[in-house]
């Protein structure tokens, strides 16, 4: 069963917008995505397992008070940006918005630099002041962690002007949610890429629910690759829980925006496990329909499965997997609960250059 | 009767032109629609119509004449069955050569009239003095030539851009239309159209735009047609632009300088004429500039695209025309963050900034003549604000006024009158008084918006206020 279909959308289908221009799949049925080798499953599992045990932790810390504030977590959706980082390349730049753990160590930022921010520490890659929302590193090109919602979209619109400005050949994958879809700085920015032909990817990383408000309930179209059609900015939906799905279609996505093509948008079709926040009780869905995404279409589980059923790996070498990335979290979260405060001097530094 | 063509005006702060072209040559009828003649201001060339039908009797300033105030006589014509020499010789206007200001439109009403001009703005542009002495800032023996404040902001971009590859600039009609108010004048001939960008009518958008190409290191000049449309913006100014910096623990900064027109234009009510100094100066993260001459003008927007911080570069629509002297010098860049000391005096302090200070040097004068010494100082930045100027001079003085066109409440010269009591309290021998625009939105009527504009009446009867005169 297709993601698509539990949505109760139509078919994965590629809008009609351009369809010449997004050539290779107007069918209107998804491609079948292409297998992964060995070293690729085994890759994506650990990146997308580092991810969720990440965000676990993160959990217990804020229960713990640990963490404060708003805290976004990603579980359910990590393979968006693991699929999409498969298909990226060096100097390609990624910018989100509030949910932004998952994006941070897909780029290859540290988890004990991430972990320390959320727990507002000196060691924390803002130094201890931006928090969950608000966390960059120009040295893995990430450029946040926004929490104005859509905020992003157009920042993400000048880091890709800025590419084009320098003819460096990145490109710019800019991920907001279907909430942010609806703001219209959004569209502002689908006028732009298009008119100047700037190299970015919109993914739209549709988990079905902007904070408690159903996509049926907060948006007119509802299928959110057609949303760049009066632009002429080709799309497509994706099988957002299935990471070979979704690499494929970013590299389709990424191969027409950095030839010079202009935007293209990916709507992945995904979901949150959690709550929009912590302080979330998500009571505006069945526990139902949570259970059937966990255990039908989790993204992590499928690419367990194959492994298993391949033979790639055995349960004791995915144990071991498992117990790796364990350790590399709790390190983290060790090192977060360790490490300083900022010295009460950095209230007044980095205002100003 | 014959019928007086007079010099239109082609936009609300409009003061002079130039006719470039007569289309119709004495003798020729003229028909209702018929374009006439071709005039130039310092935004556009326009052409004029005949309104009336008739023949064109006598052109009475002739074309390739430089400088020809509004409302200035420029032909007449004969109406149907008038003789057109008649009509010529009759006419009893002003020579050519009368301002505007002084000569009232004949056919205008009289009640009108005076309000076409209004008191604190001047119908001509002028020049104003040199006096720019501000503590070394400008060599010995440099040579001043005079510029106006639009021509100093061209020159200003156009330098940082031959000096800098990364320099750009990005807004509505920067470009093919050579900027809507003819700042970026030339600029796309000089640097083409990957640096000189246009964009649609997006405010929200381009300035994202802008701040997420400096997040990279490059140096976008967003221009914004007005600072009222940057409201739509404000997001990006604020969350995005100023706050950044500080978010990513320094990692990452937006070296952007956000321009344009702010404050009261002419006649352009409520929603084009507001003064947003107030609001950006309160916002950790950015740098608020506000000049009043060229010379500032040319040098603090050098130093703003220099600055790797963001920066709000608030201009004023009828400060363009203004006339200067600058200082001519290959690299003219002034500090940031410092006051001037635009007129020295002994018995009390007028503060002011931007085209407040078109009010405050007029009322120094007035002031003069009654024997009032007044230190005048353009605070130019308004944040970081160069209070330790403002306090070096009530010392002296221990007397202050504050002028500004912005509101009052929460105001920045609220701001300069709280700093005042911080700082030098004990100099004061009078509480500081504000000068300020009135608290209402700006009406459209001409005689409302003067009356809610600050006038240099208001400023002397400040000064003699805190004189207790």
């Amino acid at each position: 069963m297709s993601v698509a279909a539990v949505n109760g959308a139509k078919p994965v289908s590629v809008a009609k917008a351009k369809s010449s221009k997004a050539a290779p799949t107007k069918s209107g049925k998804a491609p079948a995505a292409a297998a992964f080798g060995k070293d690729e499953e085994l890759s994506a599992y650990k990146q997308m397992l580092l991810i969720r045990r990440f965000e676990e932790k993160a959990g217990q810390l804020y229960g713990m008070g640990l963490i404060g504030g708003f805290c976004h977590l990603y579980i359910g959706q990590e393979a968006v940006v693991i699929g999409m980082q498969m298909a990226a390349r060096e100097g390609d730049q990624v910018i989100t918005g509030y949910r932004d753990h998952g994006h941070m160590l897909a780029t290859g930022m540290e988890a004990r630099g991430v972990m320390a921010e959320l727990t507002g520490r000196k060691s924390g890659y803002s130094a201890g002041k931006g928090g969950s929302m608000h966390m960059f590193s120009k040295e893995k090109n990430f450029y946040g962690g926004h929490g104005i919602v859509g905020g992003q979209v157009s920042l993400g619109t000048g880091l890709a002007f800025a590419n084009k400005y320098r003819g460096n050949g990145a490109v710019c994958l800019t991920y907001f949610g279907d909430g942010a879809a609806n703001q219209g700085q959004v569209y502002e920015s689908f006028n732009m890429a298009e008119l100047w032909k700037l190299p970015i990817v919109y993914v739209i990383e549709n988990n079905r629910y902007a904070m408690g408000t159903s996509v049926v309930r907060s948006s007119a179209q509802t299928d959110f690759s057609r949303r760049g059609a009066s632009f002429n900015i080709p799309g497509e939906q994706v099988d957002g829980m299935d990471v070979r799905a979704v690499k494929a279609a970013a590299e389709r996505a990424i191969a027409f925006t950095r030839a010079g093509k202009g935007p293209y948008i990916l709507e992945m079709q995904t979901y949150r496990y959690r709550g929009h926040s912590m302080s979330d009780p998500a009571k505006y869905r069945a526990k139902d329909e949570v259970d059937k995404m966990r255990t039908d279409h989790d993204p992590i589980e499928q690419v367990r499965q194959r492994l298993i059923e391949k033979k790639w790996a055995n349960e004791d070498e995915l144990k071991k997997i498992d117990a790796g990335i364990r350790a590399v979290v709790n390190d983290s979260a060790e090192f977060a609960t360790h490490d300083p405060e900022p010295d009460p001097s950095e209230l007044y530094t980095d205002i100003l250059l | 009767m014959p019928v007086d063509i007079l010099m239109p005006a082609l936009s609300p702060t409009m003061e002079k032109g130039n006719l470039a072209k007569w289309l119709k040559k004495e003798g020729d009828p003229v028909k209702s629609g018929d374009v006439i003649a071709e005039i130039e201001t310092d935004k556009a060339t326009m052409e004029v119509e005949a309104i009336d039908e008739g023949i064109l009797a006598k052109i009475v300033v002739p074309e390739g004449t430089a400088d020809v105030p509004v409302n200035e006589l420029i032909a007449i014509i004969a109406s149907e069955g008038e003789d057109p020499k008649a009509a010529a010789a009759g006419a009893s206007h002003a020579p050519a050569a009368a301002p505007a200001a002084a000569a009232p439109a004949p056919q205008a009403p009289a009640a009108e009239a005076p309000s076409a001009a209004p008191q604190s703005v001047p119908a001509s542009p002028r020049t104003h003095a040199a006096g720019y002495d501000a503590s070394g800032e400008v060599p010995a023996g440099t040579e001043f030539v005079k510029m106006t404040v639009r021509e100093a902001l061209r020159d200003a971009m156009a330098e940082e851009m031959r000096r800098d590859e990364n320099v750009f600039v990005m807004g509505e009609e920067v470009a093919e239309y050579q900027g809507a108010y003819k700042i970026t004048q030339g600029l796309l001939q000089e640097f083409g159209a990957r640096r000189v960008v246009d964009t649609p009518i997006t405010e929200h958008g381009f300035a994202g735009v802008g701040v997420g190409a400096a997040m990279t290191g490059l140096r976008p000049i967003v221009e914004f047609m007005t600072f009222n449309f940057a409201m739509q913006a404000m997001d990006h100014l604020i969350n995005s632009a100023a706050k950044t910096l500080y978010m990513s623990g320094g990692q990452l900064g937006a070296p952007i300088v956000f321009r344009g027109p702010n404050g009261a234009a002419a006649r352009v009510a409520a929603q084009h004429s507001q003064c947003y100094a107030a609001w950006y100066s309160q916002v950790p993260g950015l740098k608020v500039v506000m000049p009043y001459s060229a010379a500032d003008a040319k040098g603090l927007l050098k130093a703003a695209i220099r600055d790797p911080n963001p920066v709000i570069f608030l201009e004023n629509e009828i400060l363009y025309g203004h006339t200067f002297e600058v200082p001519k010098l290959d690299d003219f860049v002034l500090p940031i963050g410092k006051a001037r000391v635009a007129r020295p005096g002994k018995d009390v302090t007028i503060v002011s900034f931007g085209i407040g200070m078109t009010y405050a040097e007029k009322a120094a004068e007035e002031l003069s003549k009654e024997g009032i010494e007044a230190e005048l100082i353009d605070l130019r930045t308004i944040r970081p604000m160069d209070i330790a100027t403002v306090v070096e001079s009530i010392r002296k003085t221990n007397r202050c006024v504050a002028v500004e066109e912005g509101w009052p409440q929460s105001g920045v010269t609220s701001e300069i009158g709280m700093r005042i009591m911080e700082e030098a309290f004990d100099y004061l021998d009078a509480p500081v008084i504000r000068v300020t625009g009135k608290d209402v939105p700006m009406p459209y009527a001409a005689n409302l918006e003067k009356l809610a504009l600050p006038n240099v009446g208001e400023v002397v009867q400040a000064a003699k206020a805190v004189l207790y005169r």
